[in-house]
């Protein structure tokens, strides 16, 4: 369903996307870590958008376990 | 010359009532003459409801204190017949911009939305508002309306006996007592009424210190509201810049919570900051420098009996967003017509326990918005200033974080979703806007302005749909106001008040809040509607 959030794997060729993030944090001190991450959810909260699938993303960062 | 807050304006004169042989009788006593209790006064003179006011100072508002006044407070004015010398006196601004650290991140433009006869906004000093209201009470007073105002009266206590309150007054010449049907206690955020009758006054502190300051420079400043996080004169802090008449400027500077208040109140240490600000070559000369520490709280409960709290008495909010005096006056717009539909017999007190809980439901949406704003300006924790400094950065260059900058939002008048005295919305794709609860949008009908024409009574608004031009049911008297969509060549009228429906029937409380909505008129309907918007289906 459209308005669920997709915890199934979604990620066109995930070993390349992970070392994207990793990339971009490269040279970045503690500090500039943490913006660049906040930057990065508001970006990715603003694309996703809907409060109910957001809703369920907070939901899963903050207690991991899936069903 | 003498500055307006100089002047006594309602100085002490001994009344009649110090003298008789037993406590006089009112029918309304309202404690306190800040903008609340004035617009209350007004309101129910204006209406033939007998009204005294008792302050113990003389004098306008001191200090800084509200400058923003929002379109609804404006539109309560019209109707107490004072919104004209408001808005002409205040300053109108529409474009704000936001700096952060040494650079602007963005502008905006508030918009107004067209076919509103008032401002989204105006600055004006708290002591020029209450000045107008003071004119306003004269003017009244003059053409004979109950309205009486006693400086240096001091409410030293009140007990309510049920069925009236006793009040004890302490004046230059001595304590005097009086009785009332009712007191509405509009003794501000320090409320010795509250205190005197052991009511809680609940909520949060945020530990953070401001120094507001009032200046006068001739600068040229436009008149924007400038808004800056963690700028290079406020290291880590915050500051506003704001406009107000006769060349005065607001400047807020957030100053941390571990400062010394004195220390930081003297001219000497104020100067320099100023400077730092505004830059060296500007000249200025102080007219206030207060420290504030912000608070969010409120009564459980607004109405105890025959005293009913208004105003800062009832609820505090810190003043991003502007909620303080603007909710006050909603306060009063939705209590006066109550009071007297049951002084006058007309109404069940239950009638007076939906302004509980609809002021209540206006002041929690006030506090939310309030801290809110509160929270981004002085954020609690290091991963939220993570996440504010992240919004601000993106500002800069990403149209969609700007929604997410809260340096306080505009206040808006609340809707009473939910309220007893609703009646279930029966005007199928009618706008949101207009559902049940919503103060009513104005909208230019030629030379005129609608809200003008709902006056202060219940009102029968038809949009292209037949009804009698008169009803009264119980002793409610409804007049209709006839509109037609023809008339209004903008689509104002019919985006705001038909959607998509081809017709429209409004039953408009005198608050000019909706109390029901129909596609066509049904007699039996509107005449459940009245008894509901009145407190006949609340008693249990
Ligand atoms: C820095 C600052 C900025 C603000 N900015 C805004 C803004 O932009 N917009 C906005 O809407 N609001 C703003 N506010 C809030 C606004 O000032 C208050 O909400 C408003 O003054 C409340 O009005 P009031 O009539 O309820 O109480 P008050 O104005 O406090 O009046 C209470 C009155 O009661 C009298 N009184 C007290 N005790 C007694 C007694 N025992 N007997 C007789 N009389 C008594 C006092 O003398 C006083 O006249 C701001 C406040 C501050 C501090």
């Amino acid at each position: 369903m459209s308005t669920d959030l997709n915890l199934a794997p979604n990620m066109d060729r995930p070993d390349d996307v992970y070392a994207d993030l990793l990339a971009a944090h490269e040279g970045l001190n503690k500090a500039e870590s943490d913006a660049l991450n906040a930057r990065l959810i508001l970006i990715l909260m603003n694309h996703i958008g809907r409060r109910e699938v957001l809703a369920q993303a907070l939901a899963a960062a903050r207690a991991p376990v899936g069903d | 010359m003498n500055k307006i807050f100089e002047v006594p304006l309602y100085p002490y004169t001994r009344s009649a009532d110090q003298d008789a042989a037993k406590p006089a009788h009112h029918r309304v006593v309202i404690v306190g003459a800040g903008p609340v209790g004035l617009a209350a006064a007004i309101d129910l003179a204006q209406q033939g409801i007998e009204a005294l006011v008792l302050d113990e100072n003389d004098k306008v508002s001191f200090g800084s204190r509200a400058i923003c006044f929002a379109k609804r407070t404006l539109e309560i004015a019209d109707r107490l017949g004072c919104g004209a010398p408001l808005v002409d006196k205040g300053v109108q601004w529409n474009i704000g911009k936001v700096f952060f650290d040494d650079r602007k991140v963005y502008d905006f433009n508030l918009l107004p939305e067209d076919g509103h006869k008032r401002p989204a906004f105006i600055n004006l000093q708290q002591y020029y508002f209450e000045d107008y209201l003071v004119k306003r009470a004269r003017e009244i007073e003059a053409g004979g309306a109950p309205l009486e105002l006693r400086g240096g009266n001091k409410v030293t206590d009140v007990t309510d006996h049920g069925d009236h309150v006793e009040l004890h007054v302490d004046t230059p010449d001595g304590p005097y007592a009086i009785t009332a049907d009712y007191i509405i206690a509009c003794d501000g955020a320090a409320s010795p009424i509250r205190s005197m009758m052991g009511l809680d006054f609940v909520g949060r502190v945020f530990e953070d210190n401001f120094l507001i300051a009032d200046v006068i420079m001739e600068a040229d400043f436009p008149t924007e509201r400038w808004f800056w996080f963690d700028p290079p004169f406020n290291k880590g802090q915050s500051a506003l810049l704001h406009k107000q008449p006769d060349g005065v400027w607001r400047i807020d500077l957030q100053l941390g919570w571990d400062i010394d208040k004195a220390e930081e109140k003297k001219p000497e240490n104020v100067i320099p900051r100023l400077k730092a600000m505004l830059g060296d070559d500007v000249e200025f000369s102080l007219e206030w420098v207060s420290i504030y520490t912000f608070q969010c709280r409120r009564m459980e409960r607004f109405r105890h009996n025959r005293v009913i709290f208004a105003g800062d008495s009832a609820h505090q909010v810190s003043p991003f967003g502007a909620r303080g005096a603007n909710s006050g006056l909603q306060d009063t717009d939705n209590l006066i017509w109550k009071l007297k539909l049951v002084l006058e017999g007309r109404a069940p007190d239950a009638l007076l326990d939906s302004y509980d809980a609809e002021r209540i439901h206006g002041a929690d949406e006030n506090i939310l918005n309030s801290s809110r704003s509160t929270d981004f300006i002085t954020p609690k924790s290091e991963i939220s200033r993570v996440f504010r400094d992240a919004v601000l950065d993106l500002s800069e260059h990403h149209a969609f974080a700007r929604p997410l900058v809260n340096s306080g939002r505009l206040s808006m008048p609340c809707t009473y979703d939910g309220s007893p005295l609703n009646s279930a919305d029966a005007l199928a794709s009618g706008p949101a806007r207009t559902r049940p609860g919503s103060p009513c949008p104005d909208v230019a009908l030629g030379n005129a302005f609608l809200l003008d024409s709902l006056g202060g009574c219940f009102t029968l608004l038809t949009v292209n749909a037949d009804a009698p031009d008169s009803l009264t049911e119980g002793g409610i008297a409804v007049t209709r106001l006839a509109l037609s969509t023809l008339d209004d060549t903008t689509g104002a009228l019919a985006a705001r008040y038909l959607g998509d429906a081809p017709s429209a029937v409004y039953l408009i409380r005198p608050d000019q809040h909706v109390a029901a909505r129909f596609a066509t008129f049904d007699e039996a309907a509107i005449r459940a509607a009245i008894r509901r918007a009145t407190g006949l289906e609340m008693q249990a």
